[in-house]
């Protein structure tokens, strides 16, 4: 066993998903129920205007843009075992493409995603590159460096006719086309669920098919996929490209859901939050990516209103800052379920059934 | 089930307004985010983060209307004051905002701190007409009615603050050769701009600009190349920590120009003594605010009363930090504003009224320095007072200077 490999543990949830045809059917009419109700709740709008409010929707959405950021990133770490540390950079570069496209040429944003996502994975493929001669800690301090990098780049005087420097670029909200009669929050959501949708099939698709079987031979032992003819190098750089990809186009759905693009909004927090999302969701599962997704966006925003309860409401006299609840949430949940939210959730089921 | 409950307190309440009468009955108008007991304010800074050292501000600013409940509230009301963390992250900031806005339907947006985090909800909150009050920085963009009849700023600008620095050298100092030491960000773009126009057909007089990052350990080599520039003036655009190191490496040198800094690092306690006092004599800046460790204003009244209000509201809280002024002070505003509101409460008034102050005489202001907006002008302080470093405290010389153009 390579001891070095990080992702040990994601051989054991990998393993953990049933992979039977028959599991796998059962698998796909779930999917295509939670994809008829996702697509359902906007209408149920006009029914219940208080509990599917503008708000709600656009926080699903923000949920499904950092599902797709963390599959980028589960793709490449989970499903392949290289580490990053600095997929925010990707994240960035891609909302930049975005937004530059669309303040500089005018483009409307539904072409943006394929420009997008052949751009970032021109990036990520030659990431990808050097990244070959580095292994586990040392990968990981090199994309560190990436994210690091990124934000101070856009604000380099040589771009900054580009990317507007440190005062950013301020967007339009799309519309919806055809005259079609949805709000711009509910047009968001379509939007992104579309996409979402696409991109998650796509990679179900990757990953069941040879490709996947060689991205997964490598992650679990390197030297036995090169001894079985899998080309290591060539596989781990389009893995690189194609995760930098999905993460793009991740950031160029955020850039037109928050219509606005700064170096600000891609801190270092942002890929240490991907990184999270990944292992509290689940390492190489794709369900596991959308937990990881929502978990982001949710438990950030409930952590602030547990901390703002216990303050106000209970009137305790702790002052817990809204991260310190994250820490400990996160803390719990790696004690109670080591392989993540998806993975856990598999263990308790299969528990209950014996 | 919710309904049913609802209307049941709603029954509840009629019968009671009934048994009371009509001295029950609403008091005013109003809008979604207050009613006859309670306004509800929101807010977002940055707890966490970066530019974690602003959260300050909120506290301050959360005392500030927790003091004023405790005697009563505003015109009766209570004021409920939500505010959030950002982390200054402009997308953060826009969904925590939609969360104020949409779903703890606030009345009005607050003191939200950071020029990107408020250049990512400017549009939103005109097109959702919620009033987007007195914002915590220093871009000289957010007075501007006509496009953005919802926002407003509050603080001096960078840009007409540098105009006025670069307008006072041009008057005393006979051929100046300036040098310029400046943080490479919005931040220093925004001084270095407005003390160039200030400058006017004298801009060539300077001689040398160097930047920093606000990451760099030290400005040691910066102050060395602007030494060997042969300047005789200095304008320091540096926030505390690099400012303190200016002064200091300058000093130690044997470099000796008439210096100028900027407002962001008046504070004594965190600039002038980490540098030296002896260092520092003769600097001049400009400033608006009093500084709550500048020892002149130990006996005036306004003081006195912020010392109080800390020892009562923020026990253990910084007395040397500048924040904990400001955020009284930016609360002492709308505090204003919401009185003049009386008892209509919807956000046409707020907002109107917010562009009817005249003269209003803001604790912890400098004197001859007050609040003014009309309906066209949406900068409420423009003016700012000159003053000198001398002994160990700031004195002001000059009038009182304005910019009302801008």
């Amino acid at each position: 066993m390579s001891t070095a490999n990080p992702a040990d543990a994601a051989t054991a949830s990998a393993a953990a998903v049933p992979a039977s045809p028959a599991a796998l059917g059962a698998d796909r009419r779930w999917v295509w129920i939670v994809v008829a109700i996702a697509a359902l709740l906007p209408l149920l709008q006009f029914v219940m205007p208080n509990v599917i409010s503008d708000y709600r929707l656009f926080l699903m959405s923000t949920m499904m843009i950092a599902a797709i950021a963390v599959l980028g990133l589960n793709l490449l770490t989970g499903f392949n075992g290289q580490i990053s540390l600095g997929h925010g950079a990707f994240y960035a570069v891609g909302a930049y493409t975005a937004a530059i496209l669309m303040d500089k040429l005018d483009l409307p944003y539904w072409t943006l995603l394929p420009i997008v996502a052949a751009v970032c994975f021109v990036v990520g493929f030659l990431f990808g590159l050097p990244a070959l001669r580095l292994e586990g800690h040392y990968l990981a301090l090199a994309t560190f460096a990436l994210a690091l990098a990124v934000p101070q780049m856009l604000k380099y005087k040589w771009l900054e006719g580009l990317t507007g420097g440190v005062q950013g670029i301020v967007l339009l909200k799309p519309e919806a086309p055809f005259g079609l009669p949805l709000s711009e929050d509910q047009w968001l959501y379509y939007y992104c669920l579309i996409v979402t949708v696409l991109l998650f099939w796509g990679a179900w698709n990757m990953l069941r098919g040879r490709s996947g079987r060689a991205m997964m031979a490598i992650r679990d032992h390197h030297m036995a996929a090169d001894t079985m003819g899998i080309d290591t190098a060539r596989y781990k750089t389009v893995t690189f490209g194609i995760s930098a990809a999905y993460t793009g186009i991740a950031g160029a759905l955020s850039a037109s859901a928050i219509a606005f693009v700064a170096p600000d909004s891609f801190g270092f927090f942002l890929s240490i939050s991907l990184l999270i999302g990944l292992v509290v969701g689940g390492v190489a599962s794709l369900p596991g990516s959308i937990i990881g997704g929502i978990f982001t966006v949710l438990v950030q925003n409930s952590a602030q209103a547990l901390s703002n309860f216990v303050k106000n409401d209970i009137g305790l006299p702790y002052d817990l800052s809204p991260y310190s609840v994250y820490g400990i949430l996160l803390l719990v949940l790696m004690y109670v379920m080591p392989t993540g939210i998806a993975g856990g959730v598999v263990l308790a089921w299969r528990r209950l059934r014996r | 089930m919710r309904t049913t409950r609802r209307g049941f307190v709603g029954g509840v309440s009629a019968a009671a307004l009934l048994s009371g009468g009509a001295a029950y009955a609403q008091k005013g108008k109003y809008d979604v985010g207050a009613n006859d007991t309670e306004i509800k304010i929101g807010n977002c800074i940055p707890y966490s983060g970066p530019a974690s050292s602003y959260g300050a501000i909120g506290k301050a600013i959360d005392a500030y209307w927790k003091a004023v409940n405790d005697q009563g509230g505003v015109n009766g009301r209570k004021v409920r004051f939500i505010s959030l963390d950002d982390g200054y992250s402009p997308p953060k900031t826009v969904e925590l905002v939609r969360q104020l806005v949409e779903q703890e339907k606030v009345l009005a947006l607050f003191n939200t701190l950071g020029t990107p985090t408020n250049t990512a909800i400017h549009k939103y909150m005109n097109q959702k007409k919620v009033p987007h009050l007195f914002l915590a920085t220093g871009a000289s963009k957010w007075g501007k009615p006509k496009e953005f009849p919802w926002t407003m700023g509050w603080q001096p600008d960078y840009h007409t603050e540098a105009v006025i620095y670069g307008k006072h050298i041009v008057a005393t100092i006979k051929e100046p050769k300036i040098g310029v030491l400046m943080q490479n960000d919005d931040y220093g773009k925004d001084y270095y701009e407005g003390f160039r126009e200030g400058l006017g057909k004298d801009v060539g007089r300077i001689v040398r600009a160097v930047t920093f990052e606000v990451t760099d350990p030290t400005v040691d080599s910066q102050i060395i190349q602007l030494k060997d520039s042969g300047a005789d003036v200095f304008f320091n655009i540096t926030s505390p920590k690099a400012a303190a190191q200016a002064i200091r490496k300058a000093a130690d040198i044997g470099w000796k120009p008439v210096q100028y800094l900027n407002n962001v690092s008046v504070s004594v306690a965190s600039v002038m003594k980490p540098a030296g006092f002896e260092a520092s004599q003769g600097i001049i800046t400009a400033a608006y605010m009093k500084d709550p460790t500048d020892k002149q204003w130990d006996d005036a009244p306004d003081m006195k009363t912020w010392r109080d209000w800390m020892a009562k509201y923020l026990p253990g809280a910084n007395l040397a930090d500048n924040n904990n002024v400001y955020g009284y002070a930016v609360s002492s505003t709308l505090h204003k504003v919401l009185e003049q509101c009386g008892n209509d409460l919807t956000r046409d008034n707020v907002i109107k009224q917010a562009g009817n102050l005249k003269k209003v005489a803001i604790p912890l202001l400098l004197p001859g320095i007050t609040v003014n907006t009309s309906p066209t002008d949406f900068y409420p302080i423009q003016s700012v007072r000159l003053q000198r470093f001398k002994g160990e405290t700031w004195e002001l010389f000059g009038d009182v200077m304005s910019n009302e153009s801008a």
